[in-house]
C-alpha cells in the first residue's frame, strides 16, 4: 500500500511541474513590465534602472527565470503581499482552513445525498422516484451557484431572518454558543455548494449502479439467497463506486471554482475571496500563489482519489 | 425498457417493418420522444427570438437614467422593473442576453475546433505524438479553471482593450479563454471515436482506393464521429454561458456599461433586500438558458446515439 501511494506521488510531481509551467508561461507572456513605472520616472537615472533589472534578473532568458521562480516556490519564498503587508505564505495559511472547511463539509453533504438517492433511483429504473430524482438532478446542476446563493439569502436571511448572510471568522462567543453560531453561518454556503455537487454526483451514481446491477455476479448473489439489502450494499454499491470516484476526482477543479463563488457571496474569508480581492487590488504575488495553491489542491485530491480507487478495487496491484 | 435491446438494428427493422426514414428524420423522431428536450427546444427558441427581435419592439434605451423610477417593481411601464439608476431592466436584459448567448456559442466553437483538431491528431497518430497530446489534455483537465480564468483575464485585459476596444477586447478574451479551457472533453471524445473508427472496414476501403490521410479523416472518419461531438458541443454552450455569468458576477467580466445577465446580477446583489426583482429576472434567465440547453443535449444523446434503440 505504501509503495502504491509513493508511486502515485511520483506521478503527481510531473503534473505539478506541468501546471507550474503553464502558470509561469501565462505570467511571462502577459504584457506589462513591473519596471514600467521606473522607466517613465525621470528622477531614476538609467544606470540605477539597469542595475535593478540585473539584480532581479528581468532580462534573463525565460527558462532561467522559470527555474529561479520554481526554486523560490519550492523553498516557501512566495513573495510579499503589498496590500496586506505580510508574506504571501503566511496570508494563505491564514485563509486556507476556512476554504477547506466549507469545501470538505459540502463534499460530505453531496456524498450523503448522492449515494442513497442514486442507488435508490437505479434499483427502480424509470419509476416515479427515478424520474423525479433525475429531473431534480438536471435542474440542480443547471442552477448556477451564485444564483442559488442569492436565492437562499433572499429566503432565509432577508424574508425569514433565520440565518446570518455574512460569514464571520471572529465569533465573540465560547463553548456551545460558538458551535451554534458557527453552524448557523455555515448552513447556507455548505448547502449551496453541496447540493450543486450532489446533483451531478447523483447522475454518476445512478448510471454506475445501473451498469453493475445487470451483471451476472449480482444474479448469482441473489440466487445464493442473499437479501436484497446485502446484495445492493455489499455487492453492487462497492463496485459501482469505482467509476464514481474517478468522475468525482475529475470534478475537483469545478468544486474549487464553486468555492470561489460561494466565498464571494457569503464573504467567507477563504483563499477564493482572497483571490478576488487581490485581483481587484492588483496584488500579483498573491494572485499567482493562490492560483498555484488551487492547482496543488486539485492534484492532491486527485491523489486521494487514486488511493481510494486502490482501496475500492483490489484488482489494482499495489506493487 | 432497459435490457430489451435487440441484438442488432437489422433484427429490429425486420420486426417493425413500417417506413424507412432518412437519418435526419430518424434523429428528429427520436429527439421528439424526449418530451422535456422538445419543450426545452421550444422555450430556448422563444428566448432567442425575443433576444434577437426584442430590441426592435421594446425601444427603451438601455442607459436611459430616470431617477423618479428608481428601483421600481415590475409595472406596465417597466415590465421587469428598474435598477438603482432607474434604467429599464427588460431592455437591459434583452441586450445582455445577446452578449451572454453570443459568448456561449462562440466559446463552444473555439472549444470544438481545438478539441476536434487535437483529438483527431491524437486519434490518428500511432506514435509518441498521440501520447504527448493526451498527456497535455490530462494536464489541462487538472488545471483549476476558474482561478486560471481570473488570472488570465487579470493579466491580459488591459492589453486587449487597447487593441480591440473595451467591448471587443473583453469579448475576444473571454471567448478565447473559456473555449481554451474547455476543449479537453471534446478532444478525448474525438480521440476515442477515431481509435475505433480508423480500424473499420470502410476506412480500410478508402485507404485501398488511395485516399490521402486528410481525405480519410475529413470525408470518412469525422462525419461518423460527429454524434458525440454534437452532444458535447451542446453541453459546452451551457457551460460557457455559466462561465461568462460567473466571471461577470464576480465583477471581472464585461465592464458595467455592458449589461450581461451575470453583470446585472452582480449589480443587484447589494439591493437584494429592497429590490429582489432586480436579481430574480437575470438569475432566472441564466438558469432557463442553461437548463434548456442541458435538456436539449440530453435529447440529442437519445437522438444521435445509434447504438441505443428506443
Amino acid at each position: 500500500m505504501g509503495n502504491y501511494v509513493l508511486r502515485r506521488l511520483m506521478i503527481a510531481i510531473p503534473s505539478l511541474l506541468g501546471i507550474s509551467l503553464v502558470l509561469f508561461c501565462v505570467l511571462a507572456l502577459a504584457p506589462g513590465d513591473p519596471f514600467e513605472e521606473l522607466a517613465t520616472n525621470p528622477n531614476v537615472p538609467p544606470e540605477v534602472r539597469a542595475a535593478l533589472r540585473a539584480k532581479f534578473g528581468i532580462d534573463d532568458p525565460v527558462f532561467v527565470r522559470y527555474f529561479r521562480w520554481l526554486a523560490a516556490m519550492a523553498q516557501g519564498d512566495w513573495g510579499f503581499s503589498f496590500v496586506s503587508r505580510m508574506d504571501v505564505d503566511q496570508l494563505i495559511l491564514q485563509r486556507l482552513p476556512a476554504t477547506l472547511f466549507v469545501v470538505g463539509l459540502s463534499q460530505l453533504l453531496a456524498i450523503a445525498i448522492a449515494i442513497p438517492v442514486g442507488v435508490f433511483a437505479a434499483t427502480r429504473p424509470y419509476s416515479l422516484f427515478d424520474q423525479i430524482a433525475s429531473t431534480l438532478a438536471f435542474v440542480g446542476f443547471s442552477l448556477p451557484t451564485f444564483f442559488t446563493g442569492l436565492l437562499l439569502i433572499l429566503l432565509f436571511s432577508i424574508t425569514l431572518d433565520w440565518l446570518p448572510f455574512v460569514y464571520r471568522s471572529d465569533i465573540a462567543a465560547t463553548g456551545w454558543r460558538w458551535w451554534w453560531e458557527q453552524f448557523r453561518q455555515s448552513i447556507m454556503p455548505i448547502s449551496v455548494l453541496g447540493f450543486f455537487q450532489a446533483a451531478s454526483m447523483t447522475r454518476y451514481v445512478r448510471s454506475a449502479v445501473l451498469d453493475v446491477i445487470r451483471l451476472d455476479y449480482v444474479t448469482t448473489a441473489r440466487a445464493k439467497g442473499l437479501g436484497e439489502k446485502v446484495v445492493i450494499t455489499k455487492h453492487v454499491v462497492r463496485n459501482a463506486l469505482i467509476p464514481v470516484v474517478t468522475l468525482v476526482a475529475l470534478q475537483m477543479p469545478a468544486i474549487f471554482g464553486g468555492a470561489i463563488v460561494t466565498e464571494q457571496i457569503f464573504r467567507i474569508p477563504g483563499i477564493g475571496a482572497l483571490l478576488i480581492s487581490s485581483i481587484l487590488a492588483n496584488d500579483t504575488p498573491v494572485i499567482m500563489a493562490v492560483t498555484f495553491v488551487f492547482a496543488c489542491l486539485v492534484v492532491f485530491f486527485n491523489l486521494v482519489a487514486d488511493v481510494l480507487y486502490g482501496w475500492l478495487d483490489p484488482r489494482i496491484t499495489y506493487r | 425498457m432497459a435490457g430489451s435491446t435487440p441484438a442488432s438494428l437489422t433484427a429490429d427493422a425486420g420486426v417493425a417493418k413500417t417506413r424507412a426514414y432518412s437519418p435526419g428524420r430518424e434523429a428528429w423522431r427520436r429527439f421528439r420522444r424526449h418530451r422535456l428536450a422538445t419543450i426545452s427546444a421550444g422555450i430556448l427558441l422563444v428566448m432567442i427570438t425575443a433576444i434577437l427581435l426584442g430590441p426592435f419592439i421594446w425601444r427603451v434605451p438601455i442607459n436611459e437614467i430616470d431617477f423618479t423610477a428608481r428601483l421600481s417593481t415590475p409595472s406596465m411601464k417597466h415590465p421587469f422593473g428598474t435598477d438603482d439608476l432607474g434604467q429599464d431592466l427588460l431592455s437591459r436584459m434583452l441586450y445582455g442576453g445577446r452578449i451572454s448567448l453570443a459568448v456561449g456559442f462562440a466559446a463552444m466553437f473555439v472549444a470544438l475546433t481545438i478539441g476536434t483538431i487535437i483529438g483527431a491528431i491524437a486519434g490518428m497518430s500511432r506514435g509518441w505524438l498521440g501520447t504527448a497530446l493526451m498527456w497535455v489534455t490530462d494536464l489541462f483537465l487538472s488545471l483549476p479553471q476558474l482561478p486560471l480564468l481570473l488570472l488570465v483575464i487579470y493579466l491580459f485585459r488591459d492589453a486587449l482593450k487597447a487593441t480591440f476596444g473595451p467591448e471587443g477586447g473583453v469579448f475576444v478574451l473571454i471567448v478565447v479563454v473559456i473555449g481554451g479551457l474547455r476543449w479537453m472533453p471534446v478532444a478525448r471524445l474525438v480521440r476515442a471515436q477515431f481509435l475505433s473508427l480508423r480500424e473499420k472496414e470502410f476506412v480500410e476501403a478508402a485507404r485501398a482506393l488511395g485516399a490521402s490521410r486528410l481525405r480519410m479523416v475529413v470525408r470518412h472518419i469525422l462525419p461518423n464521429a460527429l454524434g458525440p461531438v454534437i452532444i458535447a458541443a451542446t453541453i459546452d454552450v451551457a457551460a460557457a454561458i455559466l462561465a461568462e455569468s460567473t466571471l461577470s458576477f464576480l465583477g471581472l467580466g464585461f465592464p458595467p456599461d455592458i449589461p450581461t445577465w451575470g453583470r446585472i446580477l452582480y449589480d443587484s446583489k447589494d439591493y437584494l433586500d429592497i429590490a429582489p426583482h432586480w436579481a430574480l429576472f437575470p438569475g432566472a434567465a441564466i438558469f432557463i438558458a442553461v437548463v434548456t440547453i442541458n435538456f436539449i443535449g440530453d435529447g440529442l444523446r437519445d437522438a444521435l446515439d445509434a447504438r441505443r434503440v428506443i
